[in-house]
């Protein structure tokens, strides 16, 4: 057998994968701290849970040229303006429920989930609702008897996943507080409802 | 010694009689798969088929659900199988592994008895504690997801300590250290938090660094222990090559994490990260791809066994397709932003599961089936060939169709819904009316149907193949 060149070699390579695996690994943890501590809630990009408490829209940045949602004027969600914990508290049981109701095997959430319902993302800022007055109590009633509102041609419907009012209130605070989240422009394009006065 | 043809379980070793439990509970589950996914396709055609019932999100729970266990099951399976060979002496802790599994699958039993009765609970702990945690892929309560681990441990003892206490070869090497990475990362999705985009980045911990990393690593193993075996390559020629692709495939798969992170709140130097290590992803596969088709071209394509032979190569070039040709088609941002959670998304999971695992375990059930049978014949004219040859052609179509009927779906969505209609929900349902979408569903459908075909015969022949053979199997030549 013709001797072995150096950089076909079993020990070559082995000693590559370990290397290479290793530094990938170090380079992923040190950016996973960065990232972490970037989308703590509280931060720029994600806004504290208390932002329900506020009007909240998606507008386009000349600068990042893409849209980003802004924090406006106090908007407090169902009329009742709530404490940093209080929010956390409503937002955390609406999560549980998207969980438990396993709306992510219809919707996608920040895009990811199955694909037979509309994004929920910006569900919060959709045109869909028809005006900004009516917007909170038309989702809850929705979320809670969803089942004969059929509202396109395909004859999709949601399911009745017997959502208590408390638990569609709570559902309503999640999608309000997931639409501050910076998405980096995603979904890109978006026209979203009217919330002039 | 029984008679060659006949099935007779002291044809196998401990760790393969483990197997082929294993494997059988593998294809039952591959079954439910199927059927699942063959629900939630009508549905999409006739979004009143069993509303109310068996509702979309719980079809197409237990269909992904169901691919995941039955894929981790034929893994498991497959380890058990070369273990003993690989490391030289009988499993260790073996009564443990037994009883390990037991568990494992009658967990399995529970969490899909109760995703199908009981399908949603109230918003509280106690529902992802005990119904269904609401994450995609990942879906087991947490009561599973402990059980899991535990399950996961047990196997991980029997494979390292039967390499520690036998011999480890590099094969063996790089499993149990692919293994520790794949046990611990499920870790990472073992938390509740109210925060989505925490939430999300540490599931994609564990989707992404399973499927495109260790799984991976894991299905390079078994494509070194499968050559071997069916070709008789040299081992330092399928050693290397495993190191080759480790390096390759956690070089670029690690940080190749990063395409998840582009829009869920995550910073935006992952597009730079996530674009860059992402591209390079499909590197390895094109190695495993030369790899796999030279030494079966050098070996002349003499092998034991022509199934799985068959089936090794169909994964070399699945997974290169699948996994990175449609993965690598939508990794960069600039593409991903209109592609991001559409039929896009669904074409190449479709390709890319069954690509690179599907196939792996298909050729490893054929494998098995020899042995358990004495070692029976199965190259060339094993008689009944035309069995194995229609399942694998009809796997293929199949799948082939449903890839490129999704494709088609997700460039119109790209188009109508995103590019065009701005994502909201009007736009949402203007592109899935559209009849560029509809037709796509119904090309999906009938490769569903085509595909399920395949899998009724693949069962068939892996029932009955070499059952009527007399001939020893041919015996693998090594050449230099």
């Amino acid at each position: 057998m013709s001797k072995e060149i150096w950089w076909a070699s079993e020990s070559f390579w082995r000693k590559n994968a370990i290397w290479i695996t290793a530094g990938s690994f170090i380079v992923l943890i040190f950016l996973t701290f960065d990232t972490v501590n970037q989308i703590t809630a509280g931060g720029k990009r994600v806004p504290a849970y208390s932002a329900i408490n506020h009007r909240i829209t998606y507008e386009f940045d000349e600068k990042r040229n893409m849209q980003v949602p802004v924090i406006g004027v106090e908007e407090p969600l169902f009329g009742t303006k709530l404490t940093e914990e209080e929010a956390q508290a409503l937002v955390s049981r609406g999560k549980l429920t998207t969980q438990a109701k396993n709306c992510m095997n219809c919707h996608t959430l920040l895009g990811n989930g199955a694909y037979y319902a509309p994004d929920l993302t910006k569900s919060w800022l959709d045109p869909s609702w028809g005006s900004k007055d009516i917007r909170e109590q038309q989702m809850v009633e929705f979320l809670m008897n969803p089942q004969d509102r059929l509202h396109n041609g395909l004859g999709r419907r949601m399911p009745n996943l017997g959502i208590t009012e408390p638990e569609a209130r709570a559902t309503v605070a999640f999608l309000k507080w997931m639409s501050t989240i910076d998405t980096n422009g995603f979904p890109t394009n978006f026209k979203p409802i009217d919330q002039e006065n | 010694m029984t008679a060659l043809g006949k099935l007779d379980s002291t044809n196998l070793n401990g760790g393969q009689k483990l197997a082929v439990k294993y494997f059988t509970v593998a294809a039952a589950l591959f079954g439910a798969q199927v059927l699942f996914g063959l629900l939630a396709g009508m549905q999409y055609l006739n979004p009143d088929f069993l509303f109310g019932i068996l509702d979309f999100s719980v079809n197409r729970m237990v269909h992904i659900n169901a691919m995941i266990v039955w894929l981790l099951f034929g893994f498991l399976g497959s380890a058990y199988w070369l273990l003993e060979d690989e490391a030289g002496i009988p499993v260790v802790g073996l009564k443990l592994g037994n009883l390990s599994f037991w568990i494992f699958t009658l967990a399995v039993v529970v969490v899909v008895v109760v995703y199908l009765l009981v399908q949603v609970g109230s918003g509280e702990h106690s529902s992802i504690w005990l119904i269904n945690e609401g994450r995609e892929y990942i879906e087991a309560p947490r009561w599973a997801d402990i059980g899991i681990v535990v399950c996961v441990l047990v196997f991980f003892y029997n494979v390292a300590a039967t390499f520690t206490k036998g011999r480890y070869t590099g094969v063996g090497g790089v499993l149990v250290l692919d293994l520790v990475a794949l046990a611990g990362i499920y870790l990472a999705g073992m938390y509740y938090t109210p925060n989505i985009s925490m939430d999300q980045h540490w599931w994609w911990w564990v989707i992404h660094l399973w499927v495109e990393a260790t799984w991976e690593v894991l299905v390079g193993c078994l494509m070194a222990y499968g050559l071997m075996k069916t070709l008789g390559v040299r081992r330092k020629i399928v050693e290397t090559w495993l190191y080759i692709e480790v390096a390759l495939m956690f070089g670029s798969g690690i940080l190749g994490l990063g395409h998840h992170y582009f829009w869920i709140g995550t910073p935006e130097y992952w597009f730079t990260i996530g674009g860059f290590f992402s591209a390079l992803e499909p590197i390895p596969l094109v190695a495993m791809v030369v790899h796999a088709v030279f030494d079966a071209g050098h070996h002349k394509l003499k092998s034991t066994n022509n199934p799985a032979l068959a089936w090794i190569i169909a994964q070399a070039f699945g997974n290169f397709f699948g996994a990175g040709v449609w993965g690598f088609m939508h990794t960069l941002p600039q593409i991903n932003l209109y592609t991001h959670g559409t039929q896009w998304t669904a074409s190449h999971g479709h390709f890319a599961f069954f690509g690179a695992y599907v196939t792996m375990v298909i050729a490893y059930f054929y494998m098995a089936i020899q042995k358990w049978r004495g070692d029976v014949y199965m190259s060339g004219n094993v008689i009944g060939a035309w069995k194995w040859k229609w399942a694998l052609a009809l796997l293929h179509i199949g799948m082939l169709m449903m890839t490129m009927a999704l494709l088609i779906s997700g460039y119109e969505q790209s188009q109508i819904e995103r590019a065009i209609g701005g994502s909201d929900w009007v736009a949402y349902f203007t592109a899935q009316s559209h009849p560029w979408f509809v037709q796509g569903m119904q090309w999906r459908q009938i490769g569903g149907y085509i595909f399920a075909a395949g899998f009724v015969l693949l069962v068939w022949d892996l029932m009955t193949i070499g059952r009527r053979e007399t001939r020893p199997a041919q015996i693998a030549t090594a050449v230099e």
